[in-house]
């Protein structure tokens, strides 16, 4: 299985990984080497290598949470070097390669900080809050069958890629990482967008953006300030004209709805 | 063990409607009272906890990701079937039933495959008033492409992330019934044991991932769609949890498990470069559609693909089956490729690799074309190889992607242990010996939206149930089996990590019993298993203590299953003495490599029944029979 691959290269780092053991337990920056490492890696992979070392020599391997490892799933996500998912553009941890990092280089490895993502363990963070926005209103209220046929309703071309442009959204937190604010706006205003350009959501449009702007508000998100910061650092690109959007629907929704 | 498939009689257009009548129901008013166990929260698992909540049921779901929404159907890229005849070309009910039926190589049971094929259709306007964004045509309406296997465009898609939308739109149904207190919702929940009382599946015991704390759930039903076993090939697409642990369980408590050898190797993934690699990535089947399988004619040739001149190229699959070329099923396709690169044909560093060429596409359609369909497929590959996809060809080669295998099901998809259900990738039913692409995302939905909802009524009101509580003594021993197993793995201490066996197991079920199987092979798989299992319980090493956030533990529990269940694939392989669809015996092959199925001695569902540990497990069969459509050698010429 292995190759001779003569594009592939061979570096080594120095990794300071956030460690904490709970959430009410101290954390703090620990050093670790990561040797011999090819440059056809993906950056999980790489914790792979030096997990797999700590492992064998009775220290503690450090967590993280990673699934797919495709860059979809949304599970996996650290601050690198400062930046939610590291230094590439559009791109999530797991689908990071290490051809983007050069031997010696020291990377500085921490969690997706903020006030509505508790740490679970070292890397890990808890992101139940985006799934309590998604309750608060983030579907179209049809039940199993009854539904009319697919084909009933034309949706212009134009507004089904809107739609699947917002739509993309993994949940992975990134846009709160990088938020001064640790707002979410770029969240909800990908589910609130998606929604609204599409005629099956708009029946519950007005509703719909209130209530998810509100539990935002629960769930101790701050609030958008236009930074910027989520578009730049969002791995599907997701961008912040869903966030104009929401704030129109929210304006529409607070003149024509009663729901305050 | 007698197998009973439960199949109701009469035509087979008329079962489905004839047995949702015949079917007991449960009166709205006592919806309530039922609590349904659902694990899982892909496409059928999520979908089934909607539709159930919505009914009226009291659902507790469970997952072992963070959240439901990341459930591994996330991953699907291209497309889901639906007969829905948009394009005028000829498709209905009963040609998907045909070429499903077909393309799985004449091993899966009829009816359950019309039964899908009559469902497709809702479940495309299903999605649709959920706000699932399928690609649509310039008027408005949805566009369709084609898959393999199939001669007509069926095949509705939302970019290249179709399963990404599917499973948002029932995870947005379920977060409504979450919303609504419906759905009790256990995140980072890992099934560990099922729990039976008076020979009923009536609760599981789970490991909760962030305390580590032992937790039991009763209710008076179980469903399991926990999803396929791809992961004990170590490399494969599926996500790094994907397991079989939840399955094994049950098996290990009476569920038969059929056909664990059917497994399907998919052709188009980026090649493997390297020993470190945690995960091979798929690139949409779709991707066939518009580019152009090929190798060099000559052997050894390592000129860029570019500086291959078209004469001296073989677009193989194009000239060995004109009818479907590019399309065929993803069997075929696989073993095509590996008998290439076994010929010395195979391009890129390791030999191990075919092209996949769109340059033709690209000078045909123009890039903003291909860039519209393809271009996250395009994006990833390019990150992952650093190849840029639109100027040279990409490089393809077969990986571990699904499984055809699963516990058994009957008509009503409940396993041989009552009240305990089954749906999606973990069951067996449609798929046969091989799916065809675009068909597990019809399947998780038809089961979740359309079938248990129906079939799972049937069952709580025709059954007689007592009242169960976590304290009873089923749950204990259950519990303290689960947590001696736990001790076991954290007390060893020995000198190789779970990660580094579950790599050498891998190595073991690709080589002996991956694309291309024999008997010699099979037996040595099965040594090789045995002693490598032998080895973890003396050997495995696991860092730090049950009672914390483990990830090292979770993972050596997952491996420990994959061990045993190695053998479990390798004894089914070695029982069917024939070639179908994906399991492919060497020893039995037609004149042109094309697999030979023996339909008069292996027309049979294999189901293992469990005997205990160290004891050979029992192969009970259940026949196959076709009436519907005419078994033939399966050709794509």
């Amino acid at each position: 299985m292995s190759t001779g691959d003569g594009m592939e290269k061979k570096i080594n780092l120095t990794l300071k990984v956030w460690r904490q053991k709970g959430p009410d337990k101290k954390g703090k920056i620990e050093t670790y080497r990561a040797e011999d490492i090819s440059t056809d890696m993906s950056f999980l992979e790489m914790i792979d290598v030096v997990n797999e070392k700590l492992v064998l020599e009775g220290g503690d391997p450090i967590s993280f949470d990673h699934d797919c490892r495709e860059g979809i799933c949304g599970m996996c996500g650290a601050v690198v070097n400062g930046r939610a998912h590291g230094p590439s553009k559009g791109t999530t941890l797991c689908q990071l390669h290490m051809r983007h990092f050069s031997d010696g280089d020291t990377v500085v490895i921490e969690p997706f900080r903020s006030r509505a993502f508790k740490l679970v363990k070292d890397l890990v963070v808890d992101r139940s809050a985006f799934d309590k926005i998604i309750q608060a209103g983030g579907y179209v209220s049809v039940n199993t069958g009854g539904v009319p046929d697919a084909n009933a309703i034309p949706i212009p071309q134009e507004k089904a890629d809107l739609a699947m442009d917002a739509a993309q959204c993994i949940g992975c937190g990134a846009c709160v990482a990088s938020c001064p604010n640790a707002s979410a706006m770029l969240f909800v205003s990908a589910k609130v967008s998606q929604l609204a350009l599409l005629p099956q959501g708009r029946a519950e449009a007005p509703t719909r953006v209130i209530n998810m702007v509100k539990e935002m508000d629960n769930q101790l998100f701050g609030n958008c300030s236009n930074e910027r910061e989520c578009e730049a650092e969002c791995p599907k690109s997701i961008s912040i004209v869903n966030i104009a959007r929401l704030n129109r629907e929210f304006i529409k929704a607070g003149l024509l709805s009663n729901e305050k | 063990m007698q197998l009973d498939a439960n199949v109701p009689g009469g035509p087979i257009e008329s079962k489905w409607d004839k047995h949702r009548f015949e079917l007991k129901l449960v009166n709205p008013a006592n919806k309530r009272k039922f609590t349904i166990i659902v694990v899982g929260t892909g496409l059928a698992g999520a979908s089934a906890s909607a539709s159930l909540a919505e009914l009226g049921y009291q659902v507790k779901t469970f997952c072992i990701q963070d959240s439901p929404r990341r459930a591994h159907s996330i991953a699907a890229q291209g497309g889901i079937n639906a007969a829905k005849n948009y394009q005028n070309d000829g498709d209905s009910i009963r040609r998907l039933f045909y070429d499903t039926v077909k393309g799985g190589d004449f091993r899966s049971r009829e009816a359950n495959v019309y039964r899908l094929a009559q469902v497709s259709n809702t479940i495309i306007d299903q999605c649709v008033a959920q706000g699932v964004p399928f690609a649509r045509e310039y008027g408005g309406l949805l566009a369709n492409r084609s898959f393999g296997g199939a001669q007509v465009s069926r095949t509705f898609y939302a970019r290249g992330q179709t399963g990404q939308q599917l499973l948002l739109g029932a995870y947005s149904a379920l977060s409504r019934q979450v919303a609504l207190k419906k759905v009790q919702l256990y995140t980072r929940r890992d099934m560990l044991d099922l729990v039976m009382a008076d020979g009923k599946a009536r609760g599981i015991v789970v490991r909760n991932l962030i305390n580590g704390e032992i937790e039991s759930y009763s209710a008076d039903a179980v469903i399991l769609a926990t999803g396929g076993y791809g992961n004990v090939f170590y490399l494969s697409t599926n996500a790094m949890a994907s397991n079989v642990s939840a399955s094994f369980s049950a098996y290990k408590k009476g569920a038969c498990f059929a056909n664990p050898c059917f497994t399907q190797i998919h052709p188009t993934c980026i090649p493997v470069h390297g020993d470190y690699q945690s995960k091979l990535t798929l690139m949409s089947e779709s991707l066939r559609n518009d580019g152009r399988v090929w190798v060099p004619k000559k052997p050894g040739d390592k000129r860029k693909p570019e500086d291959i001149p078209e004469s001296e190229r073989d677009y193989y699959l194009e000239n060995k089956y004109p009818s479907f070329g590019n399309l065929v099923p993803r069997d075929v396709a696989s073993r095509n490729a590996k008998e290439q690169c076994d010929q010395g044909k195979g391009v890129g560093e390791t030999g191990y690799a075919v092209y996949l060429d769109f340059k033709d596409a690209i000078k045909r359609d123009g890039q903003d074309v291909i860039m519209r369909k393809y271009g996250n497929l395009f994006d990833m590959y390019q990150r992952i190889t650093d190849d840029d996809p639109y100027k040279t060809a990409m490089m393809i080669y077969p990986a571990s992607h699904y499984t055809m295998g699963g516990l058994w099901v009957d008509y009503n998809l409940m396993s041989t242990i009552e009240g305990l259900f089954v749906l999606g990738e973990a069951n067996f039913s449609d798929h046969g010996a091989n799916r065809l692409g675009a068909s597990a995302l019809m399947q998780g939905l038809a089961d979740g939206y359309f079938i248990i909802p129906y079939t799972i009524g049937g069952y709580l009101a025709g059954t007689k149930l007592n009242a169960i509580s976590t304290d009873h003594a089923d749950f204990k021993s259950s519990e303290s089996a689960v947590k001696s197993k736990i001790r076991t793995l954290l007390s060893t201490n020995g000198k190789r990590t779970a990660n580094d066996f579950h790599r050498e197991l891998g190595t073991i079920m690709w080589d002996y019993c991956g694309m291309a199987r024999n008997n010699d092979g099979l037996k040595i798989a099965l040594s090789k298993i045995q002693n490598l299992k032998g080895e973890f319980v003396e050997n495995v090493k696991v860092s730090g203590i049950d009672k914390e956030f483990n990830q090292n533990l979770e993972n050596a529990g997952r491996v420990s299953d994959f061990l045993s269940f190695g053998e479990l694939m390798v004894e089914d392989a070695l029982a069917r003495q024939e070639s179908c669809g994906g399991h492919f015996n060497e020893g039995f092959q037609t004149e042109e490599n094309e697999a030979r199925r023996d339909d008069e001695n292996f027309s049979h569902v294999a189901a293992w029944a469990y005997q205990g540990e160290g004891k050979p497990p029992v192969l009970h069969k259940e026949p196959l029979s076709f009436e519907n459509v005419k078994l033939s050698q399966r050709s794509y010429k």
